[in-house]
């Protein structure tokens, strides 16, 4: 790309609006980067892994630590019981007597919770370490899905949360009651919306210190604010905030919410290397990543409508469950009070009742992911407006079209309260259709149904918030509560500029970017304002909470950064300017209000003979202060601090304005549906976005491809997935299914710009409006091209398959014999027989000896007798990606010497457990040769019962197999060839 | 079996592992446990190539083995004994320099976050590399190997055309 070296002054066009090449990607692009796992540690750091619940919901009640402790390199076992002693609770959100800590005490309440954490010299022998660890639990019944959890006699989770609800207020804004009255028409939706998770690629990292002389903790962590979570994790580890050192890395690799879920870790990795004394790093694993980072909440929704016959919606009815996982964990229950200003979306509804109930299930915890709380009300909002079109028969676009904010209403407040900075909702939606080739798609629907083909278009008109107000989530307590508590509000951000004696500018920010390219935009910004190049500017992302200027508000989240922390850049930077411009007034002789910063000189237009360099004039300051006019502050260094006047605290009414920023989105697609295998195809996908002031453009087109692809997973393909016990179903990436290239077609773009009133730059976010509008967009396609009235996220060729093909018959069973397991988990049974040389007699007194049974038990090491037909053993499984060890139990009983004998027993492991027994008969079939035929059943449960089916029944054939395969070797005294066992496995298979 | 013939390994002893690395020979001790990746980035230091799963799904750690593409999370370190490798510190011509990939990447925005970014980048230029007239059906073919969050896929293809466009005129120069 060509640049224009032409500095330009920062009242005129200048580099803010370029896409100019990144700063960062340099590095990036070379294996330079510099993200929390390439960093180096400190000398003698040691290695954290966690050990996590298999189960749901059980008491513990023992853990055994002393042989992993005893394990060469092992520094330290951390139990809930040692953190407990070494730290406090994490706050909870609402008032209530629970507590919440970051790793299970007594009690284990999701897959994947940490029970034990290792400390040892490297991840290897950490993990060695968690294999020794022995917890005995009793499993207790599982609650999952957030109607349930709200049943009489649901399984509790926390006795301080009364029929697991941690929260459940009621709010009126307008008139509803006389609106549902009067209206002609009462339309409504009921939503289950999913659970998904954002998945970057790079996981949680935590690096952690502690100084007993000072009792401090220095903590580097991939964490991405906001930073209000820090008071949260000083509280929690016992120490004032000014002795919690909480450093970030310079690179992070993507966030998108979900590394603010890091912060329980930071506590435990913290009180780990308190324990061990020395530093200990963890960074997650994949495995940990999906079944204990955190994940978005799935959420219950009704939603009704008052609806005039013109398709006017005159007043709106939420009533939403939310589902927050185990624990309520900070910001909790956030997600559902992030929309809560905007709980009418791009229309001018003036009558709004809301119920809002938040309950705790057997499943993970939640917190911030892209979107955050809009997917949520979006999908049932735009499923109303298009049943609302559908019920009266009208066109979607004129109920959207009667019902949009009105453009001469901005700023407008919402009857929830939030105030909707600027737009032209009406306009941007007509550009859409016109620039977006919506009557192209027309067309083709009409060709495509012509043909015979299922094909359907959908609409979607969404208010995209941005810079949360810090005091929204005080809406969930009453105005009463709030008065005790003290006022909420505002969204600090902060920048902070520098000049060095050689007059060169540095930046910092406490924005924590995780790809987003700050350093590129403020670059941009600061360049402008100091009529300099880009390249001139360093800037500096990466956060220590010791040294920098930051608050609560800080971090990277609710797409704050070009509304927000560029604004304070630049807010910095003209004030120094502006100190500037009077040093140089003076030694040019001319008037500040006059001096231009251009092309890295300063000079008054009339004169540009007589200039300054602007390096020369930076410098001053360190140089020759005694030269600066007297009433000029130092002109060294900046530091601001910006928040919104517009931001306040919920009033008594509970009104609140949750968000200074709104953009607008209008999305339209047309998706077909294959008749036979239900797989949808998006033909087109047009995304109209209204973010104000563009930054950078390039940047702007990244955030929307890259939330459009997001948002496209969590509509064809991703859901966090439990069983009906709670087991977590998802529990790889094979299983989490993440869309790839193949997948993700690239949407039409298109720009309408009201730049916002509220902001120094006009900017808005722009990061998460397509996980909102992009969903219900899809879904609307679908529904219109089946004629579907009810339709749920993620829309796999499964759920449509009724609507295609009819209701699926139920299918003859193979065996009559029902299948032993519980609900969630897996069956699996089988019979068999195999022919081995040796007599009976010979088979049966191996199935008694220890030492004997080893050798043929697959996997098996350490058996032990514990009487005379009970075995304890140790077994390592590799089950398709799955290999563990597992404790197990054998009993014999209705032995019948040496012709049959029945086998029962459970496995227990970090990977899963299972029970089954097996009935095996031994028959001579000559002197020396004896016939064996067996059956079994088995139910495994469990991250192993994740794996499918299909795995698991091959895996237990090949496993049985190898058993006999054994056996027929140990008693005949030869080991066969590999050859010969691999031809006896397929011949037993066959 | 290594390419020196059968080798026993013993599970609790050290190994030493000696691999061409970007060209230039490197070497270190492995338990037969440890895996390439971290081989590679904790014992040789070499940290551009990223782990995102390890099992072998998102593709991050994807590096070129003997010139082919392969998970280094799916690989023992001791598998590698005598290979060349390269890796993402190995693609550019000098250090203050790109390669004709790694700069349309810059150009088309193809990474945000750039985490997956090298394992990306030594799939594309195998790629590009054996199908110098590779169209936008092949690059995606190849991409589905990788699980990126930040881009949506749509800059990382534009990336790849103009990368092999600008190759191909090269090579007719």
């Amino acid at each position: 790309m060509a640049l224009d070296l032409h500095a330009r002054n920062g009242d005129e066009a200048g580099w803010v609006g370029q896409s100019i090449p990144r700063v960062e990607d340099a590095a990036l692009l070379a294996g330079r980067g510099r993200f929390i796992d390439d960093l180096g540690t400190p000398p003698g750091t040691l290695h954290a892994a966690i050990l996590r619940s298999p189960h749901a919901h059980a008491s513990i009640e023992r853990i055994d630590t002393a042989a992993a402790r005893a394990m060469p390199g092992v520094a330290a076992v951390l139990t809930g019981a040692e953190l407990q002693g070494l730290t406090s609770s994490l706050v909870v959100g609402v008032k209530a007597p629970v507590e919440c800590w970051p790793m299970a005490i007594d009690r284990v309440r999701y897959v994947g919770e940490p029970v034990a954490v290792a400390v040892a010299a490297d991840r290897y022998l950490a993990e060695d370490a968690l294999d020794a660890i022995e917890v005995r639990y009793a499993p207790l019944p599982a609650v999952v899905a957030p109607l349930d959890a709200l049943a009489d006699g649901a399984p509790l989770l926390h006795e301080g949360f009364p029929g697991n609800l941690a929260s459940d207020r009621s709010f009126s804004y307008g008139d509803p009651d006389a609106a549902f009255a009067s209206a002609p028409h009462r339309i409504g939706v009921a939503v289950e919306y999913p659970r998904s998770a954002c998945t970057p690629i790079e996981t949680y990292g935590v690096v952690a210190e502690y100084d007993p002389a000072l009792d401090a903790y220095d903590v580097l962590a991939n964490f991405q604010g906001p930073f209000s979570i820090h008071a949260v994790m000083a509280r929690a580890l016992r120490v004032p905030g000014n002795r919690l050192r909480l450093r970030t890395p310079p690179d992070s690799g993507g966030s998108f919410g979900v590394k603010q879920g890091v912060f329980p870790y930071v506590v435990v990795i913290a009180v780990a290397a308190r324990l061990a004394g020395c530093p200990v790093k963890w960074i997650e694993d994949r495995m940990e990543h999906l079944a204990g980072a955190v994940s978005a909440t799935n959420r219950s929704t009704r939603l009704q409508a008052a609806v005039a016959e013109d398709g006017r919606i005159l007043a709106l009815d939420w009533d939403q469950i939310e589902d927050c996982g185990a624990h309520l964990r900070a910001p909790e229950p956030a997600t559902l009070y992030r929309m809560h200003g905007n709980m009418t979306g791009a229309y001018a509804i003036r009558n709004v009742r809301i119920r809002n109930r938040v309950v705790v299930t057997n499943k993970l915890p939640t917190g911030l992911n892209r979107g955050f709380g809009g997917p949520q009300i979006y999908f049932p909002l735009e499923r109303l407006i298009s049943r609302i079109a559908a019920t009266l028969g009208l066109d979607p676009l004129d109920v959207v079209r009667r019902n949009l904010v009105p453009a001469d209403a901005f700023p407008y407040r919402t009857a929830t309260g939030a105030l909707l900075d600027s737009g032209d909702y009406a306009a941007a939606l007509e550009a859409a259709l016109r620039d977006g080739g919506h009557a192209g798609l027309l067309a083709r629907r009409a060709q495509a149904r012509a043909e015979g083909r299922l094909y359907g278009i959908g609409y979607a008109a969404v208010v995209e918030p941005s810079v949360s107000n810090m005091g929204y989530i005080t809406t969930v307590l009453t105005a009463a509560e709030r008065r005790r508590a003290g006022p909420k509000n505002g969204a600090q951000a902060t920048a902070t500029i520098a000049l060095d004696p050689g007059g060169t500018v540095s930046v910092h920010v406490a924005s924590v970017p995780q790809g987003q390219g700050h350093r590129t935009v403020l670059g941009q910004v600061v360049a402008d304002v100091f009529g300099l190049r880009p390249a001139d500017i360093r800037v500096i992302t990466e956060m220590d909470t010791a040294k920098d200027a930051w608050s609560i508000a800080s971090g990277n989240y609710s797409s704050r950064f070009a509304p927000a922390v560029a604004g304070a850049a630049w807010i910095a930077a003209t004030r120094l300017r502006e100190r500037l411009a009077r040093v140089a007034a003076v030694q040019l002789n001319a008037r500040p209000d006059e001096l231009v910063f251009a092309a890295g000189k300063v000079f008054s237009p009339g004169n540009p003979g007589n200039a300054v360099a602007f390096s020369r004039l930076a410098a001053t300051g360190h140089w020759a202060p005694a030269t600066l006019p007297e009433d000029v502050e130092q002109p060294l260094r900046e530091t601001a601090f910006w928040t919104p006047p517009q931001l306040g605290a919920p009033n008594d009414a509970d009104e609140v304005n949750s968000s200074l920023c709104h953009g607008f989105i209008f999305d339209f697609c047309g998706a077909e549906v294959d008749r036979d295998t239900g797989a949808i195809r998006l033909d087109r996908y047009v995304t109209m976005h209204d973010c104000g002031r563009i930054l950078h453009p390039g940047m702007v087109a990244g955030q929307v491809t890259g939330g459009f692809a997001h948002a496209l997973g969590a509509a064809l393909l991703e859901e966090q997935s439990y069983g009906p016990d709670g087991s977590l179903l998802t529990g790889t990436l094979a299983d989490y299914l993440i869309p790839t290239a193949m997948e993700v077609p690239e949407p039409v773009i298109l720009h309408y710009e009201t730049p916002s009133p509220f902001t120094p730059l006009g900017a808005k976010g722009v990061g998460e409006g397509n996980t909102m509008s992009t969903p219900v967009c899809i879904a609307n396609a679908v529904a219109d091209a089946l004629g579907l009235v009810d339709i749920q996220l993620p829309l796999l060729p499964s759920r449509l398959s009724e609507a295609l093909h009819g209701a699926e018959p139920s299918s003859p069973r193979r065996e009559a014999r029902p299948p032993p397991a519980a609900p969630g988990e897996r069956a699996l049974f089988g019979s068999g027989h195999a022919e081995v040389d040796a007599a009976p007699e010979q088979l049966w007194a191996m199935l008694l000896d220890p030492d004997r049974l080893a050798r043929v038990v697959p996997g098996a090491h350490n058996v032990q007798r514990m009487d005379e037909t009970r075995f304890k053993a140790e077994v390592t499984l590799g089950i398709g990606p799955v290999r563990g060890r597992y404790r197990a139990e054998i009993a014999l009983s209705d032995l019948d010497a040496p012709r049959s004998v029945t086998l029962s027993g459970s496995v227990d492991g970090v990977l899963g457990f299972g029970r089954g027994r097996g009935r095996l008969r031994l028959e001579p079939v000559g002197p020396t040769r004896t016939a064996l035929t067996y059956d079994y059943e088995a139910a495994v449960g469990g991250k192993v019962a994740s794996i499918g089916g299909r795995l698991l029944d091959g895996a237990a054939r090949v496993i049985i197999g190898q058993f006999f395969a054994s056996l027929a070797a140990q008693a005949s005294g030869r080991r066969p060839s590999l050859w010969r066992r691999l031809l006896r496995l397929f011949r037993r298979r066959a | 079996m290594s390419r020196h013939g059968p080798v026993v390994l013993d599970a609790g002893q050290r190994h030493p592992v000696r691999l061409a690395l970007n060209g230039r020979t490197v070497s270190g001790e492995a338990e037969p446990r440890m895996l390439l990746h971290d081989f590679l980035r904790h014992v040789l230091g070499a940290t551009g190539t990223h782990v995102g799963c390890e099992h072998g799904i998102c593709g991050a750690c994807t590096v070129q083995i003997d010139g082919v593409p392969a998970r280094a999370c799916l690989t023992f370190a001791v598998q590698a004994d005598g290979a060349e490798i390269r890796t993402v510190e190995g693609l550019a011509p000098a250090a203050d320099r790109l390669s004709v990939l790694q700069e349309a990447f810059r150009t088309h925005h193809g990474l945000q976050c750039g985490f997956c970014t090298p394992g990306i980048l030594m799939t594309l230029d195998a790629l590009l590399r054996e199908r110098p007239n590779c169209d936008e059906a092949e690059v995606r073919d190849a991409l589905s190997g990788h699980l990126c969050r930040c881009t949506g896929y749509a800059p990382i293809v534009k990336a790849a055309l103009a990368a092999a466009e600008a190759l191909r005129e090269t090579d007719h120069a």
